[in-house]
């Protein structure tokens, strides 16, 4: 039982906050509760804390929009706090879409997608000229590009306010991730993947590798969404600094062998080795 | 190893060029579908909504205001009601805007897609100065235009009397009885739909439209010269002149020759 709790104790906590946060705004539209109303593109915690999507803001600002000082604050409050637990930690641990394609990554592998699907026909950087073209097409057609097609939006309004049509959006991300590219949506499309990797570039939570512990088993690649962003397993004794690691402690939860812990990045650099 | 980095080189281009032309399809098909479901007309707004284009720009789709709706009025569009997605309206069919006088579901709004300013006269929020459309009347359909008596959208309406009259006619087809038919008043319609709700025709045959919808505009050419307000408009009236040259057809033949009319 101990063990069980050992291999999956952070990915009860990221279902816990992912299903615990949509409860909440359920609630916040359902029965009047007031602890956080809104969805996760903007909402106001207790009434009082504006919460908004930066990028969802940066939209707006190519767009042309006039920005109020609430969003703006709430963008900031956002930006800050992912600065802080890792940028991409919004990804795997707030994000709805991300029980649904690490859904489909677990059914990927238990029927063994991956042994006749080998080569990735995708770049992983595919997510950032998405983002930078949903800001160029905000910005030609005066809307906020990404917001109006955004199968995340649509999934968590949805489960809050009424999904519509919203699920065919959700089994679509579901098959392209289980049959046409692993990791497909989160790890190779998603524009807020892309925002997100961006600031976690800075953040200060990462994932500490410890090479004298490891085994080489590489259990850590298997799970991890993304898994260049450990290069280093069995290599070097260096923390995880890319931007693309969502923080999920997965590799945390795989790894037998205590060669991977949560640590708190180091502010000042080190020379020796090079962080 | 020249040979190497001349096809590395090739590669690249190669790659460069894909990515733009993937870029350039992927913007067309985005670009194109986002025009497309942001082009609906017929949305009516909760009250404060700031002009259609800015709106759509600035609303965040969060839903706050309607949270903040004591009557579930307003909606959220979701996929599969061919409206802006994520962005509130209402159907006052189903449910009008109730016109609550501390008007909750604006002031709420983080974005400023709902303006407060514009449901405040002197400091205070007033909900009878709100613009959320404008009410039409389908005079064919009305029974009131039969001469069946009913002022039902009369009666429904929060301003009563001023957003909707009853005109008196004689009926010439019975020669006794009177039409009470009613007129909508654009500059005091907020368009919360309780007429709409209210009317017993079985499609409603009053109903409301958006007002960039519902109204024509008589543009500069033509002033009211008996109202001193609308004469205000020529004081900056700049002038074009326009000549139309004479034809040189003789009158006859131009009255004869209708090809030009078709």
């Amino acid at each position: 039982m101990s063990t069980l709790w050992n291999k999956y104790r952070y990915l009860f906590f990221r279902r816990t906050t992912q299903i615990g946060l949509l409860f909440l705004y359920f609630g916040a539209n359902a029965w009047g509760w007031t602890i956080l109303m809104g969805n996760l593109s903007s909402s106001s915690f207790l009434k009082t804390v504006p919460l908004s999507d930066p990028y969802a803001v940066l939209q707006m600002i190519a767009a042309g929009a006039v920005i109020a000082t609430d969003i703006v604050i709430g963008a900031l409050i956002i930006t800050i706090f992912y600065l802080v637990v890792g940028g991409r930690a919004f990804c795997s641990w707030v994000c709805p879409i991300n029980i649904v394609t690490d859904a489909a990554a677990l059914l990927r592998r238990k029927i063994g997608v991956d042994n006749f699907a080998k080569k990735q026909p995708a770049t992983r950087n595919m997510r950032y000229w998405v983002l930078a073209l949903s800001l160029i097409i905000s910005f030609a057609m005066g809307v906020t590009a990404f917001e109006f097609i955004s199968p995340i939006s649509m999934l968590h309004r949805g489960i809050i306010f009424g999904i519509g049509f919203g699920w065919a959006a959700v089994l679509i991300i579901f098959l392209f991730d289980l049959l046409v590219l692993k990791n497909g949506w989160c790890g190779h499309v998603c524009p807020l993947g892309g925002f997100y990797s961006l600031v976690g570039k800075f953040s200060l939570i990462r994932v500490h590798h410890t090479q004298e512990n490891c085994t080489e088993c590489m259990k850590c690649k298997v799970v991890c969404p993304e898994a260049q962003v450990l290069y280093m397993i069995g290599k070097e004794s260096i923390p995880v600094l890319s931007g693309e690691c969502t923080n999920c402690a997965r590799c945390i939860e795989a790894c037998d062998d205590n060669a991977l812990n949560f640590s708190i990045r180091k502010l000042v650099k080190n020379n020796k080795s090079g962080e | 190893m020249n040979n190497k980095s001349q096809s590395d080189r090739r590669k690249f281009i190669l790659r460069m060029a894909r990515g733009a032309g993937i870029a350039a399809l992927g913007g067309f098909i985005w670009s194109a579908y986002v025009d497309e479901v942001t082009a609906s007309q017929l949305m009516l707004r909760p009250p404060g909504a700031i002009k259609e284009e800015d709106f759509l720009k600035t609303c965040i789709k969060c839903g706050l205001c309607v949270e903040a709706c004591p009557y579930d009025t307003l909606l959220l569009a979701k996929p599969g009601d061919h409206k802006p997605l994520g962005t509130p309206y209402f159907i006052p069919r189903d449910v009008p805007c109730y016109m609550c006088p501390d008007i909750p579901c604006v002031p709420v709004c983080p974005t400023g897609a709902l303006d407060e300013a514009s449901v405040t006269t002197n400091g205070k929020l007033d909900i009878t100065i709100a613009e959320m459309g404008l009410a039409v009347i389908d005079r064919e359909t009305c029974i009131a235009f039969w001469g069946i008596q009913c002022d039902a959208c009369y009666r429904a309406c929060p301003i009563l009397g001023q957003a909707i009259s009853v005109e008196y006619n004689k009926n010439e087809r019975t020669g006794k009885h009177a039409y009470l038919t009613p007129v909508v008043h654009a500059d005091a319609c907020t368009g919360c739909g309780l007429c709409e709700k209210a009317c017993v025709t079985e499609k409603a045959s009053i109903f409301v439209l958006p007002k960039e919808v519902a109204m024509g505009k008589a543009g500069n050419y033509y002033i009211k010269g008996w109202d001193k307000n609308d004469e205000k408009r020529l004081e900056d009236a700049t002038e074009i002149k326009t000549k139309t040259e004479i034809s040189k057809d003789k009158a006859i033949d131009s009255l004869n020759d209708a090809g030009d009319l078709y």
